[in-house]
């Protein structure tokens, strides 16, 4: 069986991201990327169901320029077998990510597609479920348990009120909650051996994909600044000031 | 055109992101009509009493017991034709069901809506909060979820909607399936809607002690969060998790303890009205979001205050 899990560069999650200068867009020089962490997990997991024998291959792909390829080889390094580097300059959004996709597993014919529920940057939570839609296919987000039987994933989900199990048929697109697994570390032997591994280069162009300016960024900005507070020295004065002075309890 | 809302619901209530979210299309300014997929008459009788809603188009099947992303997507493709707005909330059910049925229509989604400009512009976090977007569509149609903290909730009794019974085509889906549920018990107001919010953190240590919080969260009538590193490590259920990946809350009051204030903590908090920090290191970034910071030991100071209020 072949796993598919598609991963994205993003800002390392400790940075604050601030606004440029123009306020047109963020502010990315001299921050610090990473692979997002939702799309560790997912490469985590992938190699998890390799190393239990589930599993035969693991194929890891990005969208993006040639930076992208610190991730992939990253991914190389954990364990996956192979990378394809979807090559464009234009950042693309969730839709046309999905639509990339769609022809890449077209050309891979993977069983599962294990993938981050977000990216940790625009925070949309849709390329997973645009996927399954666009193939046809069974989806089952935000999962916090993967269990391969023949033929069939079972996955537990994390919903607003608990946990959902759900069974779908293979293949299947699964997203990858913060539970699900803790991502492993890349030894330095297996950082070198990851610069072996062949990445395979697509050009976007060649993949007829259609994109278009469907939602344009228009204007990016810092929040509304809170106002730092005062330390109160007792419990006392605390609940004072909550009852007199914010009025928030009685 | 006109506004399809998706409402949310557990097959008995209406769930309060779905008042926010109708909220939330009225100010587009078009009639709203509801979608809900459900197996129980009760929740569409509901829906109908909602303020400012013109229909409720119903489908009513045992095969909506459990929501099946599949299924729900498949029924709003069904009537899309008649809409060019769909809403949300960005509950786990909106972010689960919308982006496929968006991809059924092929619009680009817009996730985690605060503000609703006009009919083209909207804004949205990014970055776990750290910045603010502006966003322009240039589609005929679009999708929207909604941060549903950032509106105001509509009445749920005021309205009087015509009821339209929806045929069922064979929707139940073939490739996916709901095995089991298990949900969290508690008679604690809801998270996400709750007035008054405690949570705790790593500092809790243990799960155990997460019981210090209840005896206050009982006389405040709080809803109990936690931050992601309390989850992780096991001392409240991931349901309980406030931040960039788990809920967004925006209380009354805010109480965080033993709670650093990591980014991805502050982003599901820092629209609360009034914020509490008890941490006994004071150079925890909460303070700086802090209305009132008291730097002090949780394990003195969380008995005194529950019983001191």
């Amino acid at each position: 069986m072949k796993i598919l899990v598609p991963i994205k560069r993003v800002n390392d999650y400790n940075v604050k991201v601030r606004p440029n200068q123009s306020n047109t867009d963020v502010d990315l020089s001299n921050v610090k990327m990473a692979v997002n962490p939702f799309c560790e997990i997912a490469i985590e997991e992938a190699i998890r169901i390799k190393e239990s024998g589930n599993a035969d291959e693991v194929v890891v792909v990005t969208v993006g320029d040639e930076k992208h390829q610190e991730q992939l080889r990253t991914a190389l390094a954990l364990g996956a077998d192979r990378a394809i580097h979807v090559k464009t300059e234009n950042p693309l959004q969730p839709l046309d990510v999905a639509k990339v996709l769609v022809k890449v597993f077209e050309k891979e014919s993977p069983e599962l597609v294990l993938m981050g529920k977000q990216g940790i940057d625009g925070d949309h939570n849709q390329t997973g479920q645009m996927l399954a839609a666009m193939l046809g296919l069974p989806q089952a987000t935000f999962a916090s348990k993967v269990e391969l039987q023949s033929g069939i994933v079972e996955v537990t989900r994390e919903i607003d009120g608990g946990l959902e199990t759900l069974k779908a048929e293979l293949p299947a697109i699964v997203t990858t909650d913060l539970r699900l697994n803790e991502p492993r570390y890349a030894s330095l032997p297996n950082i070198m051996k990851a610069k072996r591994k062949p990445i395979d280069e697509l050009d976007l162009g060649a993949l007829a994909v259609s994109l278009e300016n469907r939602v344009e960024l228009v204007a990016v900005e810092s929040p509304a600044e809170r106002q730092e507070g005062v330390k109160v020295e007792s419990v006392d004065e605390l609940v004072d000031k909550l009852k007199n002075e914010a009025k928030v309890i009685e | 055109m006109k506004t399809l809302v998706l409402v949310e619901h557990d097959n008995a209530e209406v769930a309060a992101a779905t008042l926010s979210t109708v909220k939330a299309a009225s100010s587009l300014g078009q009639e709203i009509d509801l979608l809900v997929t459900t197996s129980s008459q009760d929740v569409v009788q509901k829906a109908s009493k909602i303020e400012g809603v013109s229909k409720v188009l119903s489908f009513v099947d045992g095969q909506f017991g459990n929501e099946i992303a599949e299924d729900i997507a498949e029924c709003v493709v069904q009537v899309a034709n008649d809409y060019n707005f769909f809403l949300a909330s960005s509950s786990t059910t909106g972010k689960n069901n919308l982006p496929r049925f968006a991809a059924l229509l092929d619009i680009q989604q817009i996730s985690e809506v605060i503000e609703i400009i006009d009919k083209t512009t909207f804004k949205k976090p990014i970055y776990a909060g750290a910045c603010i977007a502006t966003v322009k569509t240039n589609q005929e149609k679009n999708v929207l979820s909604i941060r549903t903290t950032a509106f105001d909730k509509a009445s749920a009794e005021s309205g009087n909607a015509e009821i339209v019974e929806m045929p069922l085509t064979d929707t139940s889906s073939k490739k996916s399936a709901f095995v089991k549920n298990e949900l969290t018990e508690s008679d604690r107001p809801e998270l996400t809607s709750a007035d008054i919010v405690i949570s705790g953190g790593r500092g809790m240590q243990d799960a155990d002690n997460f019981a210090l919080l209840d005896g206050i969260a009982s006389k405040l009538n709080a809803a109990v969060g936690a931050s992601r590193a309390a989850v992780d490590s096991g001392f409240a259920p991931n349901d309980y998790q406030v931040g960039q990946t788990g809920k967004s809350v925006a209380p009354n009051l805010y109480i965080a303890v033993g709670i650093s204030g990591a980014i991805q903590h502050l982003a599901g908090m820092k629209d609360s009205k009034t914020i509490v920090a008890i941490n006994k290191d004071e150079e925890a970034p909460i303070f700086k979001v802090a209305d009132y910071g008291l730097v002090g030991d949780l394990f003195e100071v969380l008995p005194e205050l529950e019983s001191k209020l």
